[in-house]
């Protein structure tokens, strides 16, 4: 029975990860950059949740709206100031701008919201009075006598992974605009050629991105509550890392990848070294990466002569 | 008349190559005009430049009179303006039929459907596969596709580069004989080939360009008969 709690808790953390690892591979699958910055916005996402609730007591779901609005801006304008003006530039320029965006958002929370932790609010409990008249407060359910414990934020955080994954799905199946994301993925000369704004397009790509990296934020904080400026910086590279394992580029990849590295970091962290799970994680990714260089999903990609 | 396509004394560079070298010429409307030369010679960059994915440095492109400088790329396709690029570009990830729906991407309406109908039936083959990826179609059949995803757009003027390139002599006729029968029923083809030979026997007009300047101009039967023509392009 505890395999299956780390099994559970496993998925759930892949979900938060396959979230974030979506924002990397969306960006990397139109714009063909790698958006160092992307786990940063977790960050401010919960940020902005934080504050919106705990400060200002607003209702958890306007805290999560907020943030979503926040960060779909923030997205919108970091790739309008620090990338689109690079977008002749060679790819390491871009890389390297990527990373001093990342921290300059680290830094600007440092300066905005201190180094204090900041104890994320529980959104995810029931209360209930039970026969001696006193108030009880669940975040989760038992089951079979005690034995498997799920918490509500495990079951909010997977059901919102596969929302997101149909949602987006649909979108760049059957939608306009999701098909005119796929054609600039391919081949944005040609894309103009159709009538497609390619800077609308990445622009949207951007804002999507940001918009579930701050659903991302706040599940990540429900989960683990405690809020930093560095919050986002872990997960982000997680999710960069399970983006690159399920096939850089690809949606089904990244649930794949995400679902993968958090079972197999929960994993781990419970049957070999809390120290080396992440250790656990990476080696798993080179091997991988050594056998199919594109990733589980990944396409190769043929170099034309 | 004036001129569907007008372009005027354009320069146009790669970096420091100067590609085009004040570059002069017209479209009518119904016309099929030929821009025929060597490999490099600017033929492509000459139409890339007028679809917007390139920018001249000096001079001016109009349309229909109406200046295409300023336009961006994306905004050039709803002017009326389609341009079926070298190498086909089709996107090979996409089926056959999103990638028509791609072709008409500025539009909405029912037009739309009727349209993609009116390709299918010029192109039965692609309704065949309408549901297939389109990097599994042959090279004649992606032509096609790229074709018929040029036409989605209602162009008023239809440029084809290179649409023989890489294709079995049969296909090559293939392609020609659609070139003549879009002509028919009342496009304006602006074709850029390799293949001076067949571009010449079907335009009405054709430019000789070498290294970046318009070198010879007249019909397309005069340009066929004219030795140096031969020699150069015709082989003999």
């Amino acid at each position: 029975m505890t395999f299956l709690n780390f099994l559970i808790s496993g998925i759930s953390l892949g979900s938060i990860y396959a979230i974030i690892a979506l924002g990397y591979t969306m960006v990397y699958g139109i714009a063909k950059m790698l958006n160092f910055a992307h786990g940063d916005v977790i960050m401010v996402g919960a940020y902005i949740c934080f504050y919106a609730v705990s400060r200002f007591s607003l209702p958890p779901v306007v805290g999560v709206i907020l943030a979503m609005l926040v960060c779909t801006v923030l997205g919108i304008v970091v790739e309008r100031l620090a990338y689109k003006p690079l977008r002749q530039a060679p790819s390491l320029a871009v890389l390297i701008t990527a990373i001093g965006v990342s921290y300059f958002l680290q830094n600007s929370a440092l300066l905005l919201w201190s180094s204090n932790p900041k104890v994320f609010p529980a959104f995810f409990t029931t209360e209930s009075v039970d026969a001696a008249g006193k108030t009880v407060t669940k975040n989760g359910i038992q089951l079979f006598d005690g034995r498997l414990n799920i918490s509500y934020v495990t079951i909010v955080t997977i059901v919102v992974c596969i929302i997101i994954m149909v949602g987006l799905t649909l979108f760049t199946a059957h939608t306009k605009m999701g098909k005119a994301m796929r054609a600039c993925s391919e081949d944005k000369g040609a894309a103009q050629l159709m009538g497609i704004n390619v800077n609308g397009t990445i622009s949207m790509t951007f804002a999507i991105g940001s918009g579930l990296a701050a659903i991302a934020g706040v599940l990540l904080c429900s989960a683990y509550p405690t809020l930093v400026p560095t919050t986002g910086s872990m997960p982000g590279i997680k999710a960069f890392t399970a983006a690159v394992f399920g096939g850089i580029g690809s949606i089904p990849g990244a649930l794949l990848g995400g679902l993968m590295l958090g079972v197999i970091e929960i994993f781990a962290k419970a049957y070999i070294s809390t120290q080396l799970s992440d250790a656990v994680v990476f080696a798993v990714l080179i091997v991988v990466l050594l056998v199919k260089p594109a990733g589980l999903l990944g396409k190769q990609v043929r170099e034309k002569v | 008349m004036e001129p569907i396509l007008k372009v005027d004394d354009i320069n146009v560079y790669y970096g420091s190559i100067h590609a085009i070298k004040g570059i002069s010429f017209e479209v009518n409307q119904g016309e099929i005009v030929t821009l025929i030369g060597a490999n490099g010679a600017g033929k492509s960059t000459t139409l890339n430049t007028i679809s917007g994915l390139l920018h001249s440095k000096t001079g001016s492109i109009s349309f229909m009179g109406e200046p295409l400088s300023k336009v961006p790329c994306h905004k050039v396709v709803s002017k009326g303006l389609a341009l079926v690029p070298e190498g086909r570009r089709v996107f090979l990830q996409m089926t056959v039929q999103e990638n028509l729906e791609m072709g008409a991407y500025t539009r909405s309406g029912k037009g739309v459907d009727e349209d993609l109908e009116k390709v299918y039936a010029r192109f039965p083959r692609l309704k065949e596969r309408f549901k297939q990826v389109a990097g599994t179609l042959s090279g004649g059949e992606q032509q096609m596709l790229a074709m018929g995803r040029a036409l989605m757009s209602q162009p008023k003027l239809l440029m084809l580069d290179e649409p023989s390139m890489g294709l079995a002599p049969i296909l090559v006729e293939q392609i020609f004989e659609i070139i003549q029968n879009l002509h028919k029923a009342g496009t304006t083809i602006l074709l850029v080939e390799q293949n001076a030979q067949a571009a010449l026997s079907v335009a009405d007009r054709g430019y000789v360009l070498e290294t970046g300047k318009i070198v010879t101009s007249g019909t397309g039967k005069e340009l066929l008969a004219s030795p140096a023509i031969k020699k150069a392009y015709l082989g003999g």
